[in-house]
């Protein structure tokens, strides 16, 4: 799972009003080197929450991304760089996200996140 | 550059997950119709809501990387054996699409909002008793309920919400879904549709229609 996925998923239990971002278990982080593609992150830049990705990162290892960021900084390819390997080239390979609000845990194995919530959790 | 679609022999299998079947080469036939407007598209975000041996997200991966399109890919199913051989699946091909097991989008309808430019779609369509809906296992990979909609009628909306401003839906239905009704309902959200293709088999007659925001309706 990439950095950018997690950045969209929220908890999806019952009765949960905030359940973003998930907190992040890890056991596991690989890298996996992907295309730069500068249209693709400045296109994407607006829709990512920065403090959840630049969060994210840290706590996968890469602490690389400034705390803020706004749309000047992606004239820098230094920057969109940064940008890149954390949306992109980390990957959570095991571990689990964790329901900010409840604690419920999905977990994640070889990269794969399961959000399918049991009938009372509907 | 030539473009290519998923290969039967390198598509990953389990014996609970769907293999290709007619419906999902007629959904990759009707995408290949549309090759030449999915490249001009330039879509960044594309995803398939039941992806199953991943044959046809492997499949637009292919088609679009070989029009030099940068998308990222995200799929989902309800079965955690569909991802799995999704996932061997685009290895295979060498592409990669990010998986989630959910129920339809769950967990991604509050941030992916408005971001999908081209979603898949080839439910779950066959009418069927309406307590095999969801049920574990293969039977969920058709098991459609009454007229086959009680999926579908779940993911339309959930498509609404997560499409832009400019996405697109191509979704497989049959001849018993009403296709021409589902139209008419996704025309109440703002929707024109066009049947991209029609193919009988022995079976079934099923029609792969896609959908688009149009500002006149
Ligand atoms: C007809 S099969 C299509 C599989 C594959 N896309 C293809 O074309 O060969 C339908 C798929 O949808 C999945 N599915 C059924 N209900 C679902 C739901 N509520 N959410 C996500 N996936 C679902 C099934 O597990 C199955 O893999």
């Amino acid at each position: 799972m990439r950095l950018l996925t997690h950045n969209m998923l929220s908890s999806n239990m019952k009765g949960v009003s905030n359940g973003f971002p998930l907190r992040i278990e890890v056991e596991k982080v690989v890298e996996k080197q992907v295309d730069f593609n500068p249209d693709f992150l400045k296109n994407m830049f607006s829709k990512v929450h920065w403090k959840a990705l630049a969060d994210a990162s840290r706590i996968m290892g890469y602490a690389e991304l400034p705390e803020e960021a706004d749309r000047s900084m992606l004239d820098s390819d230094d920057f969109l760089r940064k940008f890149h390997h954390a949306l992109l080239e980390l990957h959570l390979e095991e571990g689990a996200l964790v329901c900010p609000e409840t604690g419920r845990r999905f977990p994640v194995n070889k990269g794969i996140p399961n959000m399918l919530l049991h009938e009372d959790e509907v | 550059m030539p473009f290519r679609i998923a290969q039967i022999r390198l598509v990953s299998s389990h014996p609970e997950v769907y293999e290709p079947c007619d419906d999902s080469f007629a959904l990759v036939d009707a995408l290949l119709a549309d090759r030449i407007n999915l490249v001009k598209h330039q879509p960044a975000l594309c995803m398939e809501v039941g992806c199953g041996s991943g044959y046809v997200i492997t499949s637009l991966a292919l088609i679009l990387e070989s029009g030099s399109v940068g998308a990222q890919y995200l799929a989902t199913d309800i079965n955690p054996h569909a991802v799995r051989v999704t996932q061997e699946t685009l290895e295979a091909h060498g592409v990669h699409a990010e998986l989630i097991s959910t129920n339809i989008a769950s967990g991604l309808e509050q941030r992916l909002t408005g971001m999908i430019d081209v979603m898949v779609v080839n439910p779950p369509y066959v009418p069927t008793p309406e307590d095999e809906v969801g049920c574990e296992g293969i039977v969920s990979a058709w098991a459609g309920g009454e007229n086959g909609r009680s999926v579908i009628d779940k993911i339309l909306p959930i498509a609404d919400n997560l499409l832009s401003e400019k996405g697109w839906l191509y979704m497989v239905t049959l001849a018993a879904n009403s296709p021409l009704q589902i139209c008419l309902k996704m025309r109440e959200k703002g929707y024109a549709s066009r049947i991209v293709l029609q193919r009988s088999t022995e079976e079934e007659s099923l029609h792969i229609i896609k959908f688009w925001r149009d500002a006149d309706i």
